[in-house]
């Protein structure tokens, strides 16, 4: 309990800061939406087209846009050492990495639900007909981004080329949840049942369970020096 | 009387390089502690140890009670007002009423008319007091200080003066490296003399010491 409640008041402090300067969120939202009207004039794809490939288009814009986000996670505890007075109060690694990880998911979550109507502006398809479905697929697949993107930042934060090095590092780990994510959305672009594809939610699911626990568990090696 | 701080058989090293040799520090409460060194003596990655932001590689260290770091940044948010700052890390520290606590140590620290600007617009001073208040907020039993007289302004050097000479009174214990060998030497009750990662002398602050502050120094050849 104490650990949530210090959690809180890092994912609070850091929203505030990143509301102050919209910096991360600037970036990531317009990064996404310019890259859908380049994909939407590059390809003009047709509805069939679309029910192709818009899950996979949508997930490879929110993993780019991820790493905007996820960059600037401990980024921001550089100026002036922050981080080494989060370490030295009473917060627990495991407490401040979720902090993290909360408002990481929460701007991850804002640049999602803002990219998806200008998705189905440019590319139509039948994305928002099961909406709890779609809820589902973002919150656990937006988790596992989250829970990677926050790790590789913490290993990569005093690197002189963490921005490169972060990407590099995430994606090839996320391969199986995304496999997972680009499954479910695609068939929800194209209006497919979702059950058909509700096994790769568990895949989802199951990802999530356990590189969490194996970030906190490891927390206090990935701060500490 | 129980050790607030215990620093058994420390080494720390940096690749092959033994940056702390064997180090055995301890320090009851009340306490205050001058460690000296020339630069690259050990005196940074020993205190950065002890407040638990680097691992030793061999021995350990005990503190009793919770700590107040300051280092070479002065770890507080620049997107944050000086407020709000004090509220996250009072809130971090469990304290039961943070609002009121930060109000009282801005007002303390004379930046009670700046509560909410923006760290970024505050000068060097205002920023240094500001970390003095991050650090003392939660009246911690250790206070752990890196060269805290460095590129302080005169008030600021004040304020953490009588904070210092106020937190040994009330049995709190205190361990600060610095290059500022009166005003070290004027606060301490024990010197520690680091030279080149090893600890060549720890006892009492003498009055020898006290009247010649560059004394240890020039024992152990480093004038």
């Amino acid at each position: 309990m104490k650990t949530l409640q210090q959690a809180l008041v890092i994912t609070r402090k850091d929203l505030r800061a990143e509301m102050r300067t919209k910096e991360t969120l600037n970036a990531a939202v317009s990064f996404s939406i310019s890259v859908l009207l380049l994909f939407s004039f590059a390809l003009d794809p047709t509805p069939e087209q679309t029910a192709e490939i818009g899950g996979g288009i949508l997930w490879m814009i929110f993993l780019f846009a991820g790493t905007l986000v996820f960059n600037r996670s401990f980024a921001r505890e550089l100026p002036n050492d922050c981080l080494d007075a989060l370490i030295s109060s009473p917060a627990s690694s495991a407490a401040i990495f979720l902090g993290k990880c909360f408002a990481g998911f929460l701007l991850m979550l804002i640049v999602e639900i803002l990219s998806i109507p200008v998705f189905t502006l440019f590319f139509g398809g039948k994305i928002f007909d099961q909406l709890p479905p779609l809820a589902v697929t973002l919150i656990t697949a937006t988790w596992a981004v989250t829970i990677m993107g926050t790790t590789f930042s913490a290993l990569t934060v005093n690197l002189r080329l963490r921005e490169l090095m972060l990407p590099v590092l995430v994606y090839p780990m996320l391969l199986p949840a995304m496999l997972g994510a680009f499954k479910i959305l695609t068939a929800l672009v194209a209006g497919q049942p979702f059950e058909e594809d509700a096994q790769w939610l568990r895949v989802l699911i199951g990802f999530d369970v356990i590189f969490t626990s194996l970030a906190l568990a490891l927390a206090d090696s990935i701060l500490v020096n | 009387m129980s050790l607030a701080v215990d620093i058994q058989g420390v080494w720390k090293f940096y690749g092959d390089f033994p940056a702390l040799r064997n180090i055995n520090i301890q320090a009851a409460p009340g306490d205050c502690v001058a460690l000296l060194g020339r630069n690259g003596a050990g005196k940074t990655t020993l205190l950065r140890i002890a407040a638990g932001l680097s691992r030793p590689a061999k021995g350990t260290v005990t503190i009793n009670g919770g700590i107040g770091w300051l280092g070479h940044g002065i770890g507080v948010y620049e997107e944050l007002s000086a407020y709000e700052n004090l509220v996250v890390f009072g809130q971090l520290h469990g304290l039961p009423d943070p609002k009121k606590t930060a109000h009282s140590w801005l007002e303390r620290t004379g930046l009670d008319r700046v509560a909410d600007a923006l760290v970024r617009e505050f000068s060097r001073g205002m920023r240094q007091r500001l970390a003095v208040a991050r650090a003392f907020l939660h009246e911690p039993q250790v206070v752990l200080f890196d060269e805290p007289f460095t590129s302080l302004d005169d008030r600021a050097i004040a304020l953490l003066q009588s904070l210092f000479a106020e937190a040994i009174g009330k049995g709190r214990t205190v361990i600060m490296s610095t290059h500022q060998l009166r005003e070290a030497m004027e606060l301490s009750t024990h010197v520690v003399m680091l030279q080149r990662g090893s600890m060549v002398h720890f006892g009492p602050r003498t009055q020898e010491m006290l009247a010649d502050p560059g004394y240890l120094y020039r024992t152990y050849g480093e004038a």
